[in-house]
């Protein structure tokens, strides 16, 4: 017969090896039984593998400007053709990833960063403490969030940690209400009475029992938010709020190719291609998610 | 009873608002630089500019907008002011900030009432097709717009509006406004290409929760009820399943109206079109803070009415809702 403690161990590892299987499982599940994770996933890992190497593998200098070549349209030499100073397109495409995902990644981070703490914290104290979390959260959400970007950033100028907070402070509120949600069902179950029972303290409950139980909605959440922070990035960029060349970024260009509607329509249409796409990726992915875990989740979708 | 709760409702919205005047106040702490130079005209960077400013001028500017008191002190007579309705004086053209702003008003709401218009009359139809032909092609139209609008940032749209109905056919004018009082088809012209971006926007949203929320109510049991009783198909769907789905259709359109001010900004600007937010704009890159301050509480009073009055009409649309828990 085996001892008390070598069944609580090979419980524990057992239940170990279940959830890290679970994880890989649910990952693998995912990418092979449903096409829009799939597709998903790969445009996302092509972007983020342009945004850190991209700059290497394109035909041409993207800022380097070329007047030999100005205006030429797609072909052969240059696949998306070239702007009003000769610059390839298609090279400054890939560059422009970089902004992109660079500011959206921030904005997303600095979101959960902020509103996950605040979330648990409402749900957890309860109380006044609660209340007054709540009414703040209730104050940003009736503002038009990107109207606040957009406020935020004429006033404190554009820069990378500026675009940050001014993109990531709207969507505090939703992993707030997210978490605080989660912490208040979790709390009340049996588990929890069984850590405080064995003398666990609040702060340990917290950290290793419930919140591990909020990664859920809260990854359902986090591609969505990455969409919404692109489009406010390259929105920004387009009303020319965003960052200044020589950086590059999508909307900037879309804002240039008003100017050459007429002669040169291309610059309008692939900047703008490049981004839906970029979008749909994350879009895709975060709908899969949504499905895999179960209509709970689907009151979560709304992209702001 | 509706009486009482939209008392109730009148109250929440007190802290929102004191979220929103705080935010707004703090708009011109951020600025980074002296605000009494920026005034006069220097750039937040330009230190020299210091030197270049009379003194005298400088302490006096600072006296009277009351810089050298305490925040909190700042915050209470600038709410106080506001209270009031004076919004201050804009720094380019010297005259109210709210007289220009009100005198904006007009081209923005006919813009937004014309972009809701658009949404409604394309995704109410829609949106029960869709639901009752599961899976037709129709369905997958409406998904395909869904999708469309969602992954499509508005002023990319706008931008290939242009360039096929401007650009190209030459039809409808890229930037402009006529009052409608002035020439009534030139006013539609203008408003056309804007209001349908807007509108394609509002028609997506509307569209993804109305074909959800209609496919709901088919299975409900009034529905069979109704069929079951012999009413023509066509009376079953709209006297019953659709006045049903209407109630959380009036929800989204009102938070569609905090989407409109915000998707607006871009689109009134590319078109050069003169509601608020281009107003809003034009202020930004001239540094006109009193007109940018001034706006953007305008926009955010003006969603929370909105917010505000749809919640009345959820709860008198559905009665079985809150008003009896106040």
């Amino acid at each position: 017969m085996a001892k008390r403690e070598d069944v609580a161990i090979s419980l524990d590892q057992g239940s170990v090896a279940a959830t890290e299987k679970s994880f890989g499982k649910t990952a693998v599940d995912l990418l092979l039984n449903d096409r829009r994770a799939a597709i998903g996933f790969c445009v996302i890992a092509l972007a983020f593998i342009l945004a850190i190497w991209g700059i290497h593998l394109v035909p041409y200098d993207p800022s380097e400007p070329n007047t030999v070549v100005r205006f030429q349209p797609p072909g052969a030499a240059h696949w998306m053709g070239t702007d009003e100073a000769g610059r390839d397109i298609f090279s400054r495409i890939v560059a422009g990833v970089q902004v992109s995902l660079t500011v959206a990644t921030g904005a997303v981070l600095l979101a959960l960063a902020i509103g996950f703490p605040l979330g648990a914290l409402s749900g957890y104290a309860g109380g006044w403490l609660d209340a007054l979390i709540m009414r703040i959260t209730d104050g940003i959400i009736a503002f038009p969030t990107r109207l606040l970007a957009i406020a935020l950033v004429a006033f404190s100028g554009a820069s990378i940690p500026s675009l940050w907070f001014a993109i990531a402070f709207g969507s505090i509120p939703s992993y707030a209400r997210i978490v605080r949600g989660e912490v208040l069902g979790q709390k009340e179950r049996e588990y929890v009475d069984a850590g405080r029972a064995m003398g666990e303290s609040s702060w340990a409950i917290l950290v290793r029992h419930i919140l591990p139980n909020c990664m859920t909605p809260v990854s359902v959440r986090i591609p969505l938010n990455y969409a919404h922070a692109i489009t406010a990035e390259a929105s920004l960029s387009f009303l020319g709020l965003g960052l200044v060349p020589p950086t590059i970024s999508w909307g900037q260009m879309l804002s240039k190719s008003q100017s050459y509607m007429e002669v040169a329509p291309w610059l309008a249409v692939f900047p703008g291609l490049a981004l839906a796409s970029l979008i749909l990726g994350f879009v895709l992915l975060s709908d899969a998610l949504r499905d895999y875990n179960g209509p709970r989740y689907r009151t979560a979708r709304k992209i702001a | 009873m509706l009486f009482s709760y939209s008392l109730k409702r009148l109250y929440q919205t007190v802290p929102t608002l004191l979220v929103i005047s705080l935010f707004v106040f703090s708009l011109i702490l951020v600025v980074p630089g002296d605000p009494v130079l920026h005034m006069l005209g220097y750039v937040g960077e330009d230190l020299q500019a210091q030197q270049f400013v009379d003194k005298q001028v400088y302490t006096q500017m600072r006296e009277r907008l009351g810089l050298d008191d305490p925040i909190p002190v700042q915050y209470a007579r600038w709410v106080a002011r506001t209270a009031q309705g004076d919004l201050g004086i804009s720094l380019n053209h010297r005259v109210s900030v709210l007289d220009i702003i009100v005198e904006r008003l007009p081209a923005t709401f006919y813009l937004a009432l014309a972009a809701m218009l658009i949404g409604v009359v394309v995704a109410i139809p829609l949106g029960i097709w869709a639901a009752v032909r599961q899976d037709s092609w129709v369905d997958h139209f409406a998904h395909g717009l869904v999708l469309f609008g969602i992954v499509t940032p508005g002023f990319w749209v706008a931008l290939m509006a242009v360039l096929l109905f401007s650009v190209h056919l030459g039809w409808l004018p890229s930037i402009g406004y006529t009052p409608p009082q002035q020439d009534f088809l030139k006013f539609l012209k203008h408003l056309t290409l804007p209001a349908f971006v807007l509108g394609l926007d509002i028609a997506a949203g509307l569209l993804r929760y109305l074909r959800a929320d209609f496919l709901e109510q088919l299975r409900q049991d009034y529905v069979r009820a109704a069929r079951a009783k012999g009413l023509p198909e066509w009376i079953v769907l709209v006297k019953h399943a659709l006045k049903n789905s209407l109630v959380a259709t009036v929800t989204v359109l009102g938070l569609d109206v905090s989407r409109l001010l915000g998707g607006s900004t871009i689109i009134e600007t590319m078109f050069a079109y003169p509601g608020i937010s281009y107003l809003l704009l034009q202020s930004i890159y001239a540094r006109d803070f009193p007109v940018v301050q001034g706006s953007v509480l305008f926009m955010a009073l003006i969603v929370l009415v909105v917010n505000y009055f749809t919640d009345l009409v959820y709860a008198f649309l559905n009665p079985r809702i809150q008003y009896g828990k106040a």
